[in-house]
């Protein structure tokens, strides 16, 4: 046995780590871009409208998301240039249908968070007012009543 | 003499790890913390079916101010057009009543906690009707408008009474304020005016 010992006298060489740094930098990057694809791919045109009295919208969780805008150049053909509202990945083809997305919406929360859901309207500027007052009367219907309608800051103020 | 060939030391890459691990947290941090902004607004529970016949409520006519928008974007508020730049000041009279008007909502003595009995005006109601051709950014500026003047009226309390902003007072006391001044904006049940208007043979 000893002279075992005496022969591998050398010492074991280190594990190199210097492949640590990559592995962590590709956790980073895989990170960056999930984080911002999550939200849903939009298929219509968005620019926000601009106000000044924000609040922040916290417990990204409780919220639950509305868009409406005029679809995208690509989209145009199929669905025209008239506003719509996207539900998720989908076009709805009747405000009617926000009623049923916010129940499943709602039913998929936890128990104890469901009280406290907030729909956030992203709703391009330029869209007519009948069409947000088509989703706002479902909204009410499905009894999600807490709304954020989503804007920008604005510098100036009139 | 046996020379000893000598390896070029390596940098010490073990403190890489940690760093851009750092920066792993820094970026996880920092995109959940991108939240949207917007304005915070509460619906009113739906009409039950049996009750939707046409019976509004009697609000005396001096505690109601109507904030019409027509599908041009233009602003109407109790019968006169006005441009947006005047209506927060208009809210704000409105709302506080100042001047004790006759022609501005009555005001009510009410307990409050930390200020004792203030007068309020308590009944008053702001409400808001749009047409369906209104564009939504005119919809927002108006919203924006009257939270402002809230907002702005709120700050002014909390400076006199608390000599402090009203966002770094605790709870208790931005309720007492919330109690003054106790946002009331209403949206009419929607109404198809321009479409009528184009209907209707005039």
């Amino acid at each position: 046995m000893a002279k075992f010992r005496k022969d591998g006298g050398k010492k074991l060489p280190a594990i190199s780590t210097s492949s640590l740094p990559d592995i962590i930098f590709m956790l980073l990057f895989f990170f960056m871009t999930t984080t911002s694809m999550k939200e849903v791919t939009l298929m219509v045109d968005q620019k926000m409208p601009e106000a000044t009295e924000l609040q922040k919208l916290e417990k990204k969780s409780l919220v639950k998301y509305v868009y409406i805008g005029t679809p995208k150049k690509e989209q145009q053909k199929a669905y025209g240039q008239e506003s719509r509202i996207q539900l998720d990945d989908q076009f709805a083809n009747n405000p009617n249908e926000v009623e049923k997305y916010i129940a499943t919406k709602r039913a998929a929360m936890k128990e104890e968070d469901q009280p406290f859901m907030i729909v956030s309207l992203k709703v391009d500027k330029d869209t007519k007012m009948g069409i947000v007052t088509d989703v706002k009367q479902a909204l009410r219907n499905a009894y999600a009543l807490k709304i954020n309608y989503t804007a920008m800051q604005r510098a100036n103020n009139y | 003499m046996a020379k000893k060939k000598r390896e070029v030391q390596e940098i010490n890459a073990s403190s890489m790890a940690d760093i851009s691990f750092l920066l792993l947290i820094f970026f996880l941090v920092t995109t959940s913390m991108a939240t949207d902004k917007g304005l915070s607004r509460k619906l009113p529970a739906p009409v039950p079916e049996d009750q939707k016949t046409e019976k509004e409520v009697e609000i005396n006519k001096r505690n109601i101010m109507m904030v019409l928008i027509n599908s041009s974007d233009l602003l109407m508020v109790n019968g006169d057009v006005m441009p947006i730049n005047k209506l927060k000041e208009k809210a704000k009279e409105f709302i506080a009543n100042p001047s004790n008007s006759g022609s501005l909502p009555a005001k009510v003595a009410e307990e409050i906690p930390f200020m004792g009995t203030m007068m309020i005006t308590k009944d008053h109601v702001i409400s808001l009707q749009n047409d369906r051709g209104t564009s939504y950014q005119a919809y927002i500026n108006v919203q924006n408008e009257l939270v402002a003047a809230y907002n702005e009226l709120r700050e002014e309390l909390s400076r006199q009474k608390f000599g402090s902003a009203y966002s770094e007072l605790d709870e208790d006391r931005q309720k007492a304020i919330q109690q003054v001044y106790p946002q009331r904006i209403s949206e009419a049940e929607p109404k198809n005016y321009g479409q009528q208007n184009q209907g209707g043979a005039q």
